[in-house]
């Protein structure tokens, strides 16, 4: 038998070159794909811009302070009471969703077996899986009628803090509004904050945990100790990324919010809008400038949660924190 | 200050035992019954959110007496995290519930089978047959393209993109998750209907889906392409394979399983989307298959439409076709699952 000599020249050259043509073609797909992400988003921008421009230069209000929408009519409109009515109701949400989140993602990690741990986190994420038009649809036939009773409770004993103010007449029916709203975003939003807090609890060092009951700590004290400080980071983006969710989220908020257009603080009482419901709402009716109005306040929202976006990927990348298997 | 160093569960320190546990909750329900019995005090959810904010009340309050403010705080978090466990499952269950409540009126083979062709608001009869095959033909298109595209995005990010730019493509597929699925639509309404003069499609929507699903594809398919043991590629190249070769042949088959746990996670997440379909599909009662030409029907915005009607007919269809949504939505989720217990890369 003749010996084979070990190392490259065990491999005919064509084959070498031919494989590397190879990695060359192939690796330029890849950095292909890579540019058509860069691509997406830069057209994104640009054409939202080009076709939101003719609202934005014959609008005869002013943009931002205008309350009112009637592009078509009068062409008076303007995203005030809209960006008023996003921002509230998806801060609303997060009130309500955020310590529902984090009790139930360190009851997940902490507290439950490994196996009902798992189990709850599937079962949490499938609060995800459900369509937003479903969540629409139960808001409107099961929530609404609901909440009658909560919003009367709020309205009799918290009615001095303008949030639950109203009149009673206008809190004792069932009624579209900010508060329906939120409640139905905070469901929804509620699995991500859960999701990603859980992936960011799970990582923290368990020697820090060891540590700290072998001090004495009650399972409260090792959480304040030793899960929260280092969690900070991710659970922080991981609000603000459920808070871009909430901003943004449009069909279960347009079926049960008023879409009215006033600025009231009163989120009991029927009304209320968000510009994405807006745009579900009002586009069928649109003519030519009224699609290019709601383009350009798509283009506002789309601003407002690239903002939150970038800042809540910013703070989870400079924590170093994985959160990639939270599939949010 | 010095009783609190031994307030942690020592041996000689007082404990409240189980059964004292459970029978302070049991006490407090009890007393909760017999208020909304006596009193004004009435409605089952005012009872249970009453009874649990006493139960929760008398468990802090006697453990504060026995065993001292630290096993006292520390069971009022247990206590927390619970309440917040049952406030998760409590809107699942309502959700699911109630939806299959409602849907069950029309749910039937008939409903499946049959469109909307010829049927009125105010009729009883018709389906969603249409509807499904638009959402499987618009979702099916929108995966073609966002899972090759996905999977080479992921594949340039974790074995080739080690440098700024990989990085940055990162970044912004991150920021790309948090785009609201009504701007993906606007987007397509702008780029394709308006600026390239197509009309309505089933295709635009699948463009604006395909938006939507790509980044979700991109983190599940990176997430289990760096799951692959360094050991795989090294015996790859050290058998003189090239990189690409290693890549196809032993990197991607390896993470199979958990790359189709991921896409059908984002097939799940798309078909339910309703906002992009709404701006650039349009609606349409009648069987129409051609996805590349004029309004197509889909489950969601079938939903959408019977929710703002006016006829109870259209509001029991609706209630159906979301019981269809869901149970497409659920079978993908739970055949994720099922396929992430054989995914021998996964860590859990």
């Amino acid at each position: 038998m003749t010996a084979v000599s070990p190392g490259v020249d065990a491999v005919p050259l064509r084959d070498v070159r031919s494989s590397r043509r190879g990695d060359r073609v192939f690796s330029g797909i890849t950095l292909l794909s890579g540019l058509v992400v860069f691509a997406l988003l830069g057209a994104i921008a640009v054409f939202l811009v080009v076709k939101a421009l003719p609202a934005l230069q014959h609008d005869k209000s002013s943009f931002w302070t205008t309350k009112i929408w009637d592009p078509d009519g009068t062409g008076h409109y303007g995203v005030a009471s809209l960006v008023y009515g996003t921002a509230l109701s998806s801060v609303l949400a997060l009130a309500m969703a955020v310590p529902v989140a984090l009790g139930v993602a360190v009851y997940t990690v902490e507290y439950a077996p490994q196996r009902i741990g798992r189990l709850l986190g599937y079962v949490t994420d499938m609060l995800a899986a459900v369509p937003s038009v479903v969540y629409g649809l139960w808001g409107l036939f099961f929530l609404l009628p609901h909440l009658v009773g909560l919003q009367e409770f709020l309205n009799h004993w918290l009615g001095w803090i303008p949030l639950f103010g109203g009149a009673h007449g206008d809190v004792n029916t069932f009624s579209k509004s900010v508060f329906a709203a939120s409640v139905i975003l905070a469901i929804m939003i509620l699995p991500i904050v859960a999701a990603i807090s859980r992936e960011v609890i799970r990582q923290v060092d368990p020697a820090q945990k060891e540590a700290a009951l072998a001090l004495g700590a009650t399972r409260w004290e090792v959480l304040r100790i030793a899960v929260f400080p280092p969690s900070r980071p991710g659970i922080v983006s991981a609000v603000m990324l459920g808070l871009g969710r909430a901003l943004g989220e449009t069909i279960a908020v347009a079926l049960v919010i008023g879409n009215t257009f006033d600025i009231s603080a009163h989120v009991l009482t029927p009304g209320g809008n968000t510009i994405a419901a807006n745009i579900a709402n009002r586009f069928g009716e649109a003519g030519s400038l009224g699609v290019s109005a709601l383009i350009a306040s798509g283009l506002v929202l789309f601003v407002i949660t690239l903002l939150v976006n970038l800042i809540a990927r910013y703070v989870i990348y400079r924590s170093g924190v994985q959160e990639r298997s939270a599939a949010v | 200050m010095t009783a609190d160093l031994y307030a942690g569960r020592g041996l000689t320190s007082r404990t409240l035992p189980r059964p004292a546990l459970a029978g302070i909750v049991v006490a407090a329900v009890a007393i909760a019954w017999v208020l909304f019995a006596v009193t004004p005090l009435q409605g089952v959810a005012d009872f249970i959110v009453f009874a649990t904010v006493l139960a929760v009340a008398a468990v802090t309050v006697s453990t504060l007496a026995v065993e001292g403010r630290r096993r006292a705080v520390d069971r009022l978090a247990t206590s927390g995290a619970l309440v917040a466990l049952a406030l998760t499952l409590l809107p699942l269950g309502f959700t699911l519930g109630y939806t299959i409540y409602r849907g069950a009126k029309r749910f039937s083979g008939n409903f499946l089978t049959h469109s909307m062709a010829g049927v009125g608001p105010f009729a009883p009869n018709g389906g969603v047959y249409h509807a499904i095959v638009g959402t499987l033909e618009q979702v099916l298109i929108a995966s073609l393209i966002a899972v090759p595209l996905g999977l080479l995005v992921a594949i340039y990010v974790t074995e080739y993109g080690r440098n700024a730019f990989g990085t940055a493509i990162r970044f912004l597929i991150d920021v790309m998750t948090g785009i609201p699925s009504i701007v993906a639509g606007l987007f397509v309404l702008a780029f394709w209907i308006q600026a390239l003069h197509h009309g309505f499609s089933g295709f635009a929507g699948s463009l604006a889906l395909a938006i939507l699903e790509l980044p979700i594809v991109v983190r599940s398919a990176e997430e289990m392409i760096r799951l692959v043991p360094a050991s795989l590629r090294e015996a790859s190249y050290a058998l003189g394979v090239a990189k690409w070769k290693t890549i196809l042949r032993i990197v991607l088959p390896t993470a199979a399983t958990g790359i189709t746990t991921g896409v059908m996670l984002a097939i799940a997440r798309v078909t339910g989307e309703t906002a992009p379909v709404l701006l650039v599909v349009g609606n349409n009662n009648f069987i129409h298959t051609n996805v590349f030409n004029g309004p197509q029907a889909s489950l969601p915005l079938y939903v959408f439409g019977g929710a703002g009607s006016s006829s109870n007919f259209d509001v029991d269809r609706a209630w159906a076709a979301a019981l269809t949504l869901i149970l497409i939505v659920v079978v993908l989720y739970v055949g994720a699952r099922l396929l992430t217990r054989r995914n021998s890369l996964a860590r859990r």
